[in-house]
């Protein structure tokens, strides 16, 4: 009796502690007379915006100051959206299953490294939602996650944007084939390869899916096979994805295999596709623009390997003007902190209005991850990631001073403290330094890549 | 019309050839055949290829009623600057007219080039592919290796760097103790002497005591060690060339030794000695290194340069640093390490200049300095440090830097602050040549924007 008792007080005890646990933190913020970018319903000057609970409750000017909410006054400073990310590698402990040309069944959720810094820096360049993606080795990568930048936790959960739907790395052109195919003398070895690889993927996952139902179908009548099919996690995911429920990011350069993927897309009835990089883009835009959810493309980014030598920086803007759904992503810890530099530059290159450049950071990659109707602008109802800037965003002279994810302030510039880990590595008596080392990471984790030869060749990785 | 024609002198051929009926359809369509594929070949001399070449040409420029940001004597709002014979010939109110090409620029801004302190621009096509890398040789010593020998005019990045605005830079060779000689080079010209900007400087890259990133997994007496053990390697280099100059200096006979005789030249200060440096205890140890000998040199990377500018500063020894847009070195720095390092380095006295060390994206030096002003280091200051500071460490302030009478017309009209990402760079001027906007990058947007674009009637 007296350890019945015991044992459930422990039990209460651990239910709260764990329930606690995954409690995320949501917050109140009065926001006042800023300039409110709202991304969706243009600038509005002298506004304030009310946060509760996490949730932007109200929009408007002269609304009256809740008691008990901090107040945050913005006059003259601008407020706008936090920041999305949709292709990043932040926050992961590893990146690349190089293992095999399709890896769908590895998930970036399991590697999540709550104690990145570069989280914390991310955030005060305004970002607040990056999505973390596996790698380019492998034609169907794995699974990514969509985070949200609430750093602090120790949680790799707490991290997750769990109402954000599930998401899939594909890869196409060079990085694929260079692993497996110059790697390890399997295909894909051309991009003749790569289509094929995605399409025996496709083809083996529907007969893996048909070998379920007649299975499921038989078990009711009195003809029973002799052994159910063989479960197997990479063919579900497979099956998920020709089924709807989950949007691929493929990872692209050139043309001719950005066409390749779509016309694979439309044979199999796939209509949740993203292009990421896209470097050549411009050149399918309208087929882009019909057929996809649209393009994620650095902002300048070119020439680093031989796939992208015929890139432009106009690629944004050509591409927007075509009506294609277009973001601007990072695929760097470097870049993610000033993602709304990036995008001031389809200003310098295309001539896009301060509206339409904006939305390639907020809402356009919102739409991209499926959590349009959730984040990606200032809106009533809306979740509240908030970055305040001291002059537009556009303009090169910004500096974000705070950081809002769901109404809880992580970034604060007067309060910045120099060391932001959350952890220290006890053995550790010299601090390394990184000194203009490449930052991306899209092939981290390829033991080829880490050969005299493969690093020699693939200065530049993504 | 044409061929109406033609069937005419078909016509008149075949009746002469033959008088007889029954042929005279047959031939008529043969020398009409005939007549039209020599016609066609004639047309193919004449309109084989499409377009017309935009190319940098030299003329007189008359740039009138601009807002002139001289750099080293204030900003001159309505005036005009001619360009005449590649120089600044005037600059001042109403200048006469005269048979020059006029160039409005009412409510723009003139600018003199940038001048970007660090790259591997022209040394490198494709960043990954090693048949297009050209800026790192075999060995530790090879300070004689010409950086201009390897520059190609004709690199694709070049004209996407120009029309930003970036017209000047330092193309440098990268790799062991003494990679090479960098060069300074100006982004117009067909062969590597017309591209020479007159400046050359010997690179060095100073044995660092840090821990280097993930890979490094040496213990710190270790790195202690090496850094000790490849400083006395330095120093018996350093002492052979000492040898070297003062052989040759008392007439002895001396063997072909490029290495030696580069570093001699060094040692007489007939050319300077950029060091790159970066993490703050190194730099302390260079400081120190310099101190004992008597060299011209330029301290080049001082990422932890905010960690000990007061001593940098004493020492006089010029920097140039950056990237701005980059990462903080540790995991411990503030984030902003990297935006706010020149400020702080500006602050404690240091003469500076800034790179971006890129070379597909060396365009983005502008926004380099736009960070680097918003983050402490002011705008005035910003546009000095890729300008006439820059000019000054690399002795080319007589021609380059600044807007000033008899400099080279090395300069560009903006519709703006050429920090900001909004402003259009309009028109860029490379020692008195026009240079075509336009590159690889604005083709492809011409080309694509609308894919079905009928051309302009």
């Amino acid at each position: 009796m007296r350890t019945k008792l015991i044992l459930s007080v422990i039990g209460t005890f651990w239910f709260i502690v764990v329930s606690q646990a995954q409690e995320i933190s949501k917050g109140d913020v009065f926001i006042k007379n800023a300039h409110v970018i709202t991304i969706t319903n243009g600038l509005l000057e002298h506004t304030d915006v009310l946060v509760e609970n996490g949730i932007i409750s109200k929009i408007g000017s002269g609304l009256k100051e809740p008691k008990g909410v901090p107040v945050v006054d913005a006059s003259g400073q601008f407020l706008m959206p936090g920041i999305i990310d949709a292709h990043s590698h932040l926050a992961l402990e590893v990146i690349n299953e190089a293992s095999s040309p399709i890896t769908a069944e590895v998930k970036m959720e399991d590697v999540i490294d709550p104690f990145d810094v570069g989280i914390y820096r991310a955030l005060a360049g305004g970002t607040t939602v990056s999505h973390a993606m596996h790698g380019s080795a492998n034609a169907i990568g794995g699974q990514n996650i969509t985070l949200k930048h609430r750093y602090g936790t120790r949680d790799p959960d707490q991290l997750i944007m769990e109402e954000a739907p599930r998401t899939i790395k594909f890869a196409l052109g060079e990085n694929p084939i260079r692993v497996h195919g110059r790697g390890k003398n399997l295909q894909p070895r051309s991009r003749m390869g790569v289509e094929a690889v995605i399409r025996n993927g496709f083809e083996e996952a529907l007969q893996y899916k048909a070998a379920w139902e007649d299975w499921n179908a038989s078990e009711k009548g009195k003809e029973k096979p002799q052994i159910p099919p063989v479960y197997n996690s990479r063919l579900e995911t497979l099956v998920d994805i020709l089924e709807g429920e989950i949007i691929i990011h493929c990872h692209s350069y050139r043309a001719d295999e950005i066409y390749m993927l779509i016309k694979v897309c439309q044979a199999y009835g796939i209509d949740k596709i993203v292009f990421s990089h896209v470097n050549e883009g411009f050149k399918v835009a309208p087929e882009l623009a019909k057929y996809t959810m649209g393009a994620s493309v650095f902002a300048d980014w070119w020439a680093y390997k031989f796939e992208v030598y015929y890139s432009t920086a106009y690629n944004a803007a050509i591409l927007t003007k075509n009506g294609v759904v277009t973001s601007i992503n990072s695929d760097s810890d470097e870049l993610i902190r000033h993602l709304y530099h990036e995008a001031a530059k389809t200003q310098r290159y295309g001539g896009l209005t301060d509206d339409e450049a904006l939305a390639l950071i907020t809402i356009n990659p919102a739409k991209q991850l499926g959590i349009d109707k959730l984040v990606g602008s200032i809106e009533v109802g809306k979740q509240a990631d908030l970055v305040l800037f001291d002059k537009h965003p556009l303009s090169i002279y910004a500096i974000p001073q705070m950081t809002w994810v769901d109404g809880v302030k992580y970034f604060d510039r007067e309060k910045d403290a120099s060391d932001q880990r959350l952890k220290v590595d006890p053995e550790e008596t010299l601090e390394p330094i990184f000194l203009h080392t490449e930052h991306h990471n899209c092939m981290r984790d390829v033991d080829f890549y880490f050969t005299g030869f493969g690093r020699n060749l693939f200065g530049h990785s993504h | 019309m044409w061929i109406s024609i033609l069937q005419d002198l078909a016509e008149i051929f075949s009746a002469t050839v033959t008088k007889q009926s029954f042929y005279r359809p047959m031939m008529k369509k043969i020398i009409f055949s005939l007549l039209f594929i020599i016609c066609l070949f004639k047309a193919d001399l004449f309109a084989q290829i499409d377009g017309a070449v935009v190319k940098p040409y030299k003329a007189d420029f008359l740039l009138q009623n601009a807002r002139v940001v001289t750099v080293t004597h204030g900003i001159l709002e309505n005036t005009d600057l001619l360009i005449k014979d590649g120089k600044i010939a005037a600059i001042g109110q109403n200048l006469t007219p005269q048979n020059y090409t006029l160039v409005d620029c009412s409510g723009k801004s003139v600018y003199p080039g940038f001048i970007d302190s660090g790259t591997s621009l022209g040394l490198v096509e494709v960043n990954s592919l090693p048949e297009t890398q050209d800026f790192m040789e075999l060995g530790k010593l090879t300070p004689q290796m010409q950086a201009l020998t390897a520059v190609n005019p004709n690199a694709v990045a070049i004209p996407v760097t120009r029309v930003s605005g970036v017209t000047t830079v330092l193309t440098q060779p990268r790799g062991g103790y003494f990679p090479g000689t960098a060069a300074l080079i100006q982004l117009n010209g067909y062969t590597p002497d017309q591209m020479d900007a007159g400046f050359k400087a010997v690179i060095m890259n100073f044995p660092s005591a840090a821990k280097s990133g993930d890979y490094d997994s040496r213990s710190e007496e270790t790195i202690q060690k090496e850094a000790e053990k490849k400083r006395d390697e330095i120093d018996e280099i350093w002492k052979k060339a000492a040898n070297y100059l003062s052989i040759k200096e008392k007439g002895g006979q001396l063997k072909y030794y490029p290495e030696m005789e580069q570093l001699s030249r060094v040692l007489k200060k007939e050319i300077p000695l950029f060091i790159e440096v970066n993490a703050a205890k190194d730099i302390l140890t260079a400081l120190e290194w310099v101190k004992e000998k008597d060299l011209e040199v330029v301290f080049t990377g001082v990422a932890e340069g905010w960690k000990v500018a007061e001593k940098l500063a004493a020492s006089k020894i010029p920097v140039i640093t950056g990237p701005v847009l980059t990462l903080p070195g540790r995991a411990s720095d503030k984030y902003d390490v990297a935006y706010t390092n020149a400020a702080a380095l500006h602050k404690a006295g240091v003469k500076l200049a800034l790179r971006t060390q890129d070379t597909e994206n060396v365009r983005n030096l502008p926004f380099h300095a736009g960070f680097a002003a918003a983050y402490g280091l002011g705008v005035e200051a910003a546009l000095k440090s890729i300008t006439i500071n820059a000019a000054e460490i690399f002795k080319v302030a007589d021609r380059l830097g600044s807007l000033e009478v008899g400099k080279n017309a090395t300069l560009f009209i903006a519709d703006g602050d050429p920090f900001e990402p909004k402003t259009q760079v309009e028109q860029v001027f490379i020692n008195g040549y026009r240079i075509p906007m336009t590159n690889r990058h604005i083709r492809l947007y011409q080309e694509f924007l609308d894919r079905e674009m009928k051309p302009a009637e």
